[in-house]
């Protein structure tokens, strides 16, 4: 139906397209460390070693764990398995709030505190009404 | 192959065609803004700095799909041949590219008030900009080439590369931890998005959609009167 060179051309596409893909896989893979915008407090947990460079850990606030003293924000950020403590010095985003989605962006100061310079509130994929919310916590 | 591609007869269309599709998209963008900016309700958490969304994810999406369909023009064209699916991609690109950058400042505008940060360096957010980059080289690929066949074979290669990255921001959400959240909206399973915000997001989708429908036809009419006056450069 087609000539030889129509299959060719078509041929050679696919090959430019698989070989990209595989490459760009492989990058990817190798880079993990830096496309994660955040690490969990389990990932914090397992560290080799306490570096002093900034890094991002990620997670819920814990429930009942937010303690605001003068300008000083003191919270826990837990994946449910471990947590970590972070201190913080400033104003925190409008969503911040207790069993919420949160990125903070600072230095670990050991394995379970961290120093916060920056608070991101993480908002999840849902959305509704208010009228709705509160009918599905009444359920 | 693909005879009805006459020249005479698409132009009858594309210069006929906008002003239905202007009056369409009027009317769509109305009833969506409307209903996006004052029937559809706030959202529990984020009260009224949801309604970016309508704006935002819409823009997102049509960037996303405008790539995808030059992209598969591109490569049609390159394998058989066919100088009209070029002309159509490149009439396809500029509505494009507005609206990826529609996509990034509404992000911003978005992130600010709900996350604290105009810009994260999260893998949704920079693979995004990746997508404007490649749609600002296939763009300039166009006018800084005088040949043809060149042209063709260099906004393939460019599409073809960019190709890559759609599925990966379709994805980044899933794959990596990111400051952006995973998709409302799922083909297969249940939305997580209340219908009420689901509908005025679908009008305003269309609107955008309509818009990009409006100045494809009008870039690509511009196109068939050059080759027209040209009388040489045939489809």
């Amino acid at each position: 139906m087609y000539g030889s060179k129509v299959k060719l051309r078509f041929l050679f596409i696919v090959i430019i397209l698989i070989t990209l893909i595989l490459t760009i896989f492989l990058i990817l893979k190798s880079l993990e460390e830096n496309v994660v915008y955040f690490q969990s407090p389990t990932e914090i947990k397992l560290l080799s070693e306490v570096k002093d460079n900034k890094i991002r850990v990620g997670g819920m606030v814990k429930k009942d764990s937010i303690s605001i003293n003068a300008n000083e924000v003191r919270f826990i950020i837990t994946d449910f398995k471990n947590e970590i403590n972070v201190i913080y010095t400033g104003a925190v985003p409008n969503l911040f709030a207790e069993e919420k989605g949160v990125v903070a962006e600072g230095f670990l100061k050991d394995r379970s505190v961290f120093s916060a310079t920056k608070i991101l509130a993480k908002h999840d994929e849902n959305y509704m009404p208010p009228e709705v919310k509160t009918a599905l916590e009444e359920k | 192959m693909f005879k009805f591609f006459e020249p005479n007869k698409i132009f009858k269309i594309t210069s006929r065609a906008p002003k239905y599709v202007l009056f369409l998209f009027i009317i769509v963008l109305s009833i969506g803004l409307v209903e996006a900016l004052i029937l559809s309700p706030e959202d529990y958490k984020q009260s009224h700095a949801v309604r970016i969304m309508y704006v935002h994810v819409p823009s997102a999406w049509i960037s996303l799909g405008i790539f995808s369909s030059i992209t598969f023009l591109s490569i049609s064209g390159f394998v058989f041949k066919n100088k009209n699916f070029f002309l159509i991609s490149k009439s396809l690109a500029p509505s494009g590219f507005v609206f990826n950058i529609i996509a990034l400042v509404t992000g911003a505008i978005w992130g600010k008030p709900t996350w604290g940060t105009w810009w994260a360096w999260d893998a949704r957010i920079t693979s995004m900009l990746i997508l404007a980059l490649f749609y600002a080289m296939y763009l300039i690929s166009w006018r800084i080439y005088e040949d043809k066949e060149k042209v063709f074979k260099i906004t393939t290669f460019i599409t073809i590369l960019g190709i890559i990255n759609v599925p990966i921001i379709k994805y980044s959400v899933d794959w990596w931890n990111t400051l952006h959240q995973p998709a409302s909206i799922n083909i297969l399973s249940k939305s997580s998005i209340h219908s009420s915000m689901l509908f005025p997001l679908m009008l305003m989708t269309a609107a955008f959609a309509l818009f990009s429908l409006l100045i494809f036809l009008m870039k690509y009419n511009t196109e068939l009167i050059k080759i027209k006056n040209r009388g040489l450069d045939r489809l």
